[in-house]
């Protein structure tokens, strides 16, 4: 019995919009297609009318995961394209926020990946504890979200010894917490028979679809911004890039703890280290004409903008390749002849953030395969012509 | 004055009633004991310690309104709650607490009624097959194809770890069984082996984590009950927690010595050893993740199946050595 079942745009699995259809049989996929573009916001337009230090908290709300990330990668290039030198102690505390982001990200995730096999207890118990990080980054920059830590040429808050004491201390228990998810998380027998051996992507795979971030690192594509093009304060520290070479969920989620784990070592390595003076230098408001690519390792992978300037305050052009568009081509691969069962856990494991990755709609007639270019006024007239007065179908094939 | 007792019997004690506040209190229990073991609270607002919880979700599930699919088949879809509801608290009526009366065996205990039972709480998945087959949605489809295949994994260890007990006893009638087994209590450690396959096999029955796989949310939505809202998804769910109760109530007659003392003391013990019983099973729920349904038949294969048999097997053995 073949039929095509649809997993989105809304779906308990899903926690935000996208479309995947796939073509079962029985209860194995045979193929599978990804739809995209149902929360496309525009973000790369408004960004050409707001000045450099609006658009610092433009991108932060790209993401509600890794906000730090996005403005994080803001700011580098535009602190290049000022030729700014950030004074170090502000380095210091804005790649700390990276890292504590990080931990509450992958911690997020294991959670999720948790839930998504079935496994609630886990889920609960990694959720706790994220609380923890999360509390230091509230202490730290204030917010718990959208943590506006960031400034051109900077950070616009200080730790004190109080603080640093504190990070240290949640640290601690973070990291035993953490050894002990990576035991039940690679041992406990009903969890590992999920993900055991579930969404395979051979190295030779990654490679040629360009998977990044832990998905690739999972089949041991060793790659990480921070170690081979080592930004700010990462050439200082030491810490090692995690890979495992299972190439499927299991070694994801290896990984992700991995990873949590050496990001405990940074901070500690940061909160000895931290340098005393400014914690900013003063930015010009304009950045001459010239066009800069910045990377940045964000939680799910390489976060790359590209800023064009123009000589005004504004930059003429942001373009934003979140990690997640990179690994779409690869779930697509990871998701043939999986078993249904399977589908929530090979998507959640590429650590999909949908609204990341919609940085562009296209119009496509489903008929024709035409593409177009309307206002947002001539769209909603066609939706409204569309919908109206048009009869409820019955047993409706959903156009592919 | 017969039917006057014989309402009462069916409605309030041991019937309706009574089936619906002791099952909506486990439901409850499990709720707070798997709540506890995932460092959570759990229900905690209506009534003391949130005790009136699942009463309140019964009665506002039963105000929502109540959505039939165009395309279902809205005879079966209608009518397969009810059927459901009634089955297993028929199941509930054949429990060895309120009939123990060793001597006079009547219809609601009888030789046989430990396989009439056992049939009894088979119906419901089946019911469950049919509802998700008959509301047509996609995703109820597949629930119901795997409720179905999950029923031949686990049914046959079931039935085999239940009966084994029986054959030592000599008996088919619950109410025996568990008169022998108070009679030889160290007899009891025999069927060990037979309890955990039992316990396994019921949560399996439940479709309790590990094997929520036929309404696994984050696969197929809401699996077999996508479409069921309203009152008829309140009696689902009731069902539910009844057949919860009386497989449980089953197994502690079976495997834990069944209800000794009397109308009152019977009580207690149906209490404190069903109560046992579901904390094993929230116990599992709380330390596994779901696996995956071709993992669920080759488990109860390869493991469950061969465990009973041999459970089977020592109770024979034992029974010859015996007599």
């Amino acid at each position: 019995m073949k039929f095509q079942i649809p997993i989105g745009p809304q779906h308990p699995a899903l926690k935000e919009p996208i479309s995947l259809r796939m073509t079962v049989e029985g209860e194995v996929i045979t193929d599978a297609d990804i739809r995209l573009g149902y929360n496309h916001r525009g973000v790369e337009k408004v960004a050409e009318g707001k000045n450099y230090i609006q658009n610092i908290y433009l991108t932060e709300r790209i993401c509600g995961i890794c906000s730090h990330s996005h403005s994080t990668c803001f700011v580098q290039g535009v602190e290049k394209l000022m030729e700014l030198e950030p004074p170090k102690r502000g380095m210091y505390i804005r790649y700390l926020v990276s890292e504590l982001e990080r931990i509450h990200s992958h911690l997020l995730w294991l959670g999720v990946a948790g839930h998504e096999a079935g496994f609630d207890s886990f889920f609960m118990y990694v959720w706790r504890d994220r609380e923890i990080v999360m509390d230091l980054l509230e202490m730290i920059t204030g917010n718990r979200v959208h943590y506006a830590i960031n400034t051109v040429g900077g950070v616009r808050r200080d730790l004190d010894e109080a603080q640093k004491a504190k990070i240290l201390e949640g640290v601690a228990t973070l990291r035993k917490r953490s050894e002990y998810y990576l035991d039940l998380g690679a041992n406990e027998p009903s969890f590992v028979a999920r993900i055991a051996g579930v969404g395979l992507l051979s190295l030779e795979q990654v490679i040629s679809l360009c998977a990044v971030g832990p998905t690739a690192r999972a089949s041991g594509w060793d790659r990480d911004v921070r170690k081979e093009d080592p930004y700010a304060v990462y050439d200082e520290l030491d810490f090692e890039v995690a890979t495992a070479d299972t190439c499927d969920v299991l070694g994801r989620v290896v990984v992700r703890i991995k990873e949590v784990l050496e990001a405990y070592k940074m901070i500690e390595q940061m909160m000895k280290n931290l340098p005393d003076g400014d914690i900013a230098c003063k930015a010009p408001r304009k950045a001459k004409p010239g066009e800069v690519v910045s990377r940045y390792e964000a939680p799910r992978g390489e976060n790359i903008h590209y800023i064009k300037a123009n000589g005004t305050d504004k930059p003429e052009r942001l373009k934003v390749r979140a990690p997640t568009l990179g690994n779409y081509p690869a779930t697509v691969e990871m998701l043939k002849n999986g078993f249904i069962a399977d589908i929530p856990l090979i998507f959640a494991a590429i650590d999909p953030c949908i609204c990341c990755a919609e940085r562009a709609v296209t119009l496509v007639s489903a008929r024709t395969g035409e593409e177009s270019v309307v206002s947002t006024a001539e769209l909603r007239k066609l939706a409204l012509a569309r919908t109206k007065n048009a009869p409820v179908k019955r047993n409706a094939v959903w156009p592919l | 004055m017969a039917v006057v007792r014989t309402f009462l019997y069916l409605l309030v004690y041991p019937g309706i009633l009574f089936l619906f506040v002791y099952s909506t209190f486990c439901e409850w229990y499990d709720r707070k004991v798997y709540a506890r073991l995932q460092n959570r609270m759990g229900p905690t607002h209506t009534g003391r310690f949130g005790i009136l919880q699942p009463i309140a979700d019964f009665f506002k599930l039963m105000a929502k309104e109540d959505v039939v699919p165009e395309a279902a088949d809205k005879g079966l879809f209608n009518v397969l709650p009810a059927i459901s509801l009634a089955v297993v608290t028929t199941a509930g009526l054949l429990l060895p607490v309120w009939n123990f009366d060793l001597a006079g065996p009547n219809w609601t205990s009888f030789s046989g009624d430990i396989i009439v039972m056992l049939y009894l709480l088979s119906l419901p998945t089946l019911i469950l097959f049919l509802a998700a087959w008959s509301s047509t949605n996609l995703f109820s489809t597949i629930g119901g194809a795997r409720v179905l295949t999950m029923l031949f994994g686990y049914e046959v260890p079931l039935f085999l770890a239940v009966l084994s007990p029986a054959i030592l006893a000599d008996s088919w009638r619950l109410a025996e069984i568990a008169a022998f087994y108070q009679a030889k209590p160290l007899l009891l450690i025999v069927n060990i082996v037979g309890f955990v396959v039992a316990v396994i096999a019921v949560q399996a029955k439940l479709e309790r984590t590990p094997f929520d796989i036929p309404h696994a949310e984050t696969e197929i939505v809401g699996g077999t009950l996508t479409e069921y809202s309203g009152k008829k998804l309140a009696l689902f769910r009731l069902t539910i927690d009844i057949e919860m109760v009386v497989a449980s109530g089953l197994l502690a007659a079976v495997f834990l010595g069944g209800f000794p003392g009397g109308p009152f003391v019977g009580l207690l013990h149906f209490i404190v050893k069903t109560l046992f019983v579901i904390f094993l099973l929230s116990l599992i729920r709380a330390m596994t993740s779901r696996i995956r349904i071709d993992q669920v038949v080759s488990f109860a294969w390869k493991v469950l199946a061969p465990l009973a048999v041999l459970q089977l097997l020592a109770t024979i053995l034992l029974k010859g050595f015996l007599s």
